[in-house]
């Protein structure tokens, strides 16, 4: 492992299908020269979080426009813990609104994008929150 | 966010990179008047379907709502009934959508959230507690699972001593754009479509004004599709779905009539006017020269609109007024029968009881104070309108012969080929935001750094847990034998390749749960797996 790029897994747990967001920011985050796995839709908790692993990824990126984050999202970090996983980093992007920001930051995720912010914004973020393995001691 | 330098310009393209001209002229505009516009109420129908259009009925005013337990859904039909709204709208939670009771391990969390759950006959009843099904025209958001939902319809239809044929309304039933664009299915494309000519054949025995299919762009657009595409797209889903009519064996005026469409009105004011006008004008044709259909109402393109969710912005919520409000003026200028406008507070939630109030409003001020409904298309012969109406259509014919080429929507669909076209206009228009060669005012212009948060209805946890006790109920307390027996004769017919309808009528009346139904075409046909495409 470690070529010194940055995998990403995009991920959109829940059941809703609005996946213009997700795919827009997968697309962009390939384009900047990370290496982007998106799961698809529909995926549970534990498909992400198996999917993570096996793919051995640096980070986790979530999408979710349901409404289910507060269902989910936790559910996805308790799992990441115990898998042994937390040093996959975990930020998530979608309708989140602002009072359930710091609750979710508490429990583990590490940056929430909501509406309006760039692309170029997120990508920043990566490149300067997020290690690549070969790179990490 | 750094200001820039230049001030923005205004556009010289529309909002789907039509090019625009400073000014139209005669020499635009090369149109046979009898042969491409007809006057309203005429073949081809640009100019709309009616002779006397708002004048002999105004459009219906038809706010899509639902959350919460069937109790909550109801109160606010209700309370939209009161207001003078016209016509019902539901729309479902992500677990109903999807074929899932709310005690399915996958509805965690999402429970009435994005719309109404229901699972059984028990929430169907409550749902349409005290409303006049026989004077109320109620449409439903509701596509894989629409079998379900149109039997449960039918079920307390039949229950209140309803005649069927009085029973009108809508299911959406348009899986090709799910498959596109929306994204919640069941089984995949092909056994998706013979449920489908399932619906279309009991809907044209037992129920004459019941609008099986809404053939539906909005999805695609508020995915990313540009105008023409949705358009094309649209009018592609719609040709799949008349040919399915067809191959089901009933002939074309027989249910041609009860298609009806569904669009988004974007917030490129002209564009949207022209692409209104080129779909009635191109359904026409491709009913009547395609499919040879001899009844004039088989031509008309019918349909609803939506204001652009997309369009609406979380910063300055209350700007999303003006918008929702320019975007219905469009979509009344180009001729709709059916209205939904948006709320302000929709990119946070559902929308509060007063912004969909100040929403449905403003349908009621274009419709009674502007005077813009005293005249049929009243932008007709406008160089610009009619040449950008002849332009959107040239696009969609090309489209349309891609996907003749492909083999018709559904093999396009499974080769995905919407679904990057759609991904690839998305991808673009989110670049031009970016390099702000569009403008999104409050977005990436015109920013204000300190906002203050807007009120926003919260769904209550505890509509999960009532939910999910009423369906355990309703499992515990029906006759175990009938809910069994009218289950396997569903499998039976399913896997036999009868007509599904009227086994899933006589399961829903025996208080089987729509998961379970969803389960039984899950077994038959297999889930769909979407083959992901960034």
């Amino acid at each position: 492992m470690g070529n010194g790029k940055i995998r990403i897994l995009i991920a959109k747990p829940g059941l809703d299908g609005h996946d213009r967001g997700v795919k827009v920011v997968a697309r962009a985050l390939r384009d900047a020269g990370f290496e982007v796995i998106y799961t698809g839709l529909h995926q549970t908790p534990e498909m992400i979080v198996n999917s993570a692993i096996q793919e051995d990824v640096d980070a986790i990126g979530l999408s979710i426009l349901s409404g289910a984050h507060n269902a989910l999202f936790p559910r996805i970090i308790q799992l990441r813990r115990e898998r042994g996983a937390d040093d996959i980093v975990v930020f998530a992007g979608g309708i989140i609104p602002e009072e359930d920001i710091a609750p979710l930051r508490a429990a583990g995720i590490a940056e929430i994008f909501t509406p309006g912010v760039s692309l170029q914004q997120i990508v920043d973020w990566v490149r300067e929150h997020v290690t690549p393995r070969g790179v990490r001691t | 966010m750094v200001m820039p330098a230049r001030r923005p310009t205004v556009p010289t393209e529309t909002l789907s990179t039509v090019p625009l001209k400073v000014v139209y002229r005669a020499a635009d505009v090369d149109l046979d008047y009898r042969r491409d516009l007809g006057d309203p109420g005429e073949y081809p129908f640009t100019r709309g379907i009616h002779p006397d259009m708002y004048r002999g009925r105004l459009w219906t005013m038809r706010q899509f709502a639902g959350f919460g337990t069937a109790e909550d859904a109801n109160k606010r039909f209700h309370y939209l009934l009161a207001m003078g709204q016209t016509g019902l709208s539901v729309a479902f939670d992500m677990p109903t959508l999807m074929g899932y009771d709310s005690d399915h391990p996958r509805a965690l969390g999402e429970v009435g959230r994005e719309g109404v759950a229901i699972d059984s006959l028990a929430d169907m009843e409550i749902l349409l507690d005290g409303l006049p099904l026989d004077r109320v025209t109620t449409s439903m958001t509701i596509n894989a699972p629409a079998n379900v939902l149109l039997a449960l319809y039918v079920a307390v239809a039949d229950a209140r001593g309803i005649p069927r044929d009085q029973v009108g309304g809508t299911t959406q039933t348009d899986m090709l754009k799910e498959f596109i664009a929306q994204k919640e299915w069941i089984v995949p494309p092909r056994p998706s479509m013979k449920l489908i000519q399932d619906m279309l054949v009991f809907g044209a025995r037992e129920l004459p004004k019941w609008n099986i299919i809404s053939i539906s762009g909005y999805h695609m657009r508020e995915a990313g599709a540009t105008a023409a595409q949705e358009l094309a797209f649209t009018l592609a889903d719609g040709i799949a779905y008349v040919q399915a009519g067809i191959d089901a064996g009933l002939p074309v005026d027989e249910f041609a009539h009860r298609l009806s469409f569904f669009f988004d009105c974007h917030v490129d004011f002209f564009e949207e006017i022209a692409k209104f006008r080129a779909a009635r004008r191109m359904w026409a044709r491709i009913c009547r020269g395609r499919f040879g259909a001899q009844s004039p109402r088989s031509w008309w393109l019918r349909f609803h609109t939506q204001t652009a969710g997309v369009s609406l912005t979380a910063q300055q919520p209350l700007n999303n007024i003006a918008r929702v409000a320019l975007q219905a003026l469009a979509a009344v200028l180009g001729g709709t029968q059916s209205l939904h406008t948006n709320s302000m507070d929709e990119t946070y939630a559902l929308p509060t009881q007063e912004a969909v109030t100040v929403a449905l409003r403003t349908q009621q001020i274009i419709a009674h104070e502007t005077g813009v409904a005293g005249t049929a298309d009243p932008l007709g012969g406008s160089y610009f309108v009619e040449a950008l109406t002849t332009e959107l259509e040239r696009q969609a014919w090309e489209y349309i012969r891609r996907i003749d080429d492909l083999g018709g929507m559904v093999a396009a669909v499974e080769a995905g080929f919407p679904q990057r076209e759609i991904a690839e206009a998305s991808y673009r228009y989110q670049q031009q935001l970016e390099r702000r060669e569009k403008i999104i005012v409050g977005v990436n212009e015109f920013v204000q750094p300190e906002e203050q948060p807007i009120e926003i209805l919260r769904i209550s946890p505890d509509v999960e847990r009532r939910q999910v006790e009423r369906t355990r109920r309703v499992r515990a307390e029906r006759q175990q034998r009938a809910a069994a027996e009218a289950l396997a004769r569903l499998r039976e017919t399913a896997q036999s390749g009868g007509n599904t309808m009227d086994a899933i009528v006589d399961a829903v009346k025996a208080d089987v749960t729509l998961g379970e139904i969803c389960d039984v075409f899950r077994a038959v046909y297999g889930e769909y797996r979407e083959v992901a495409i960034i």
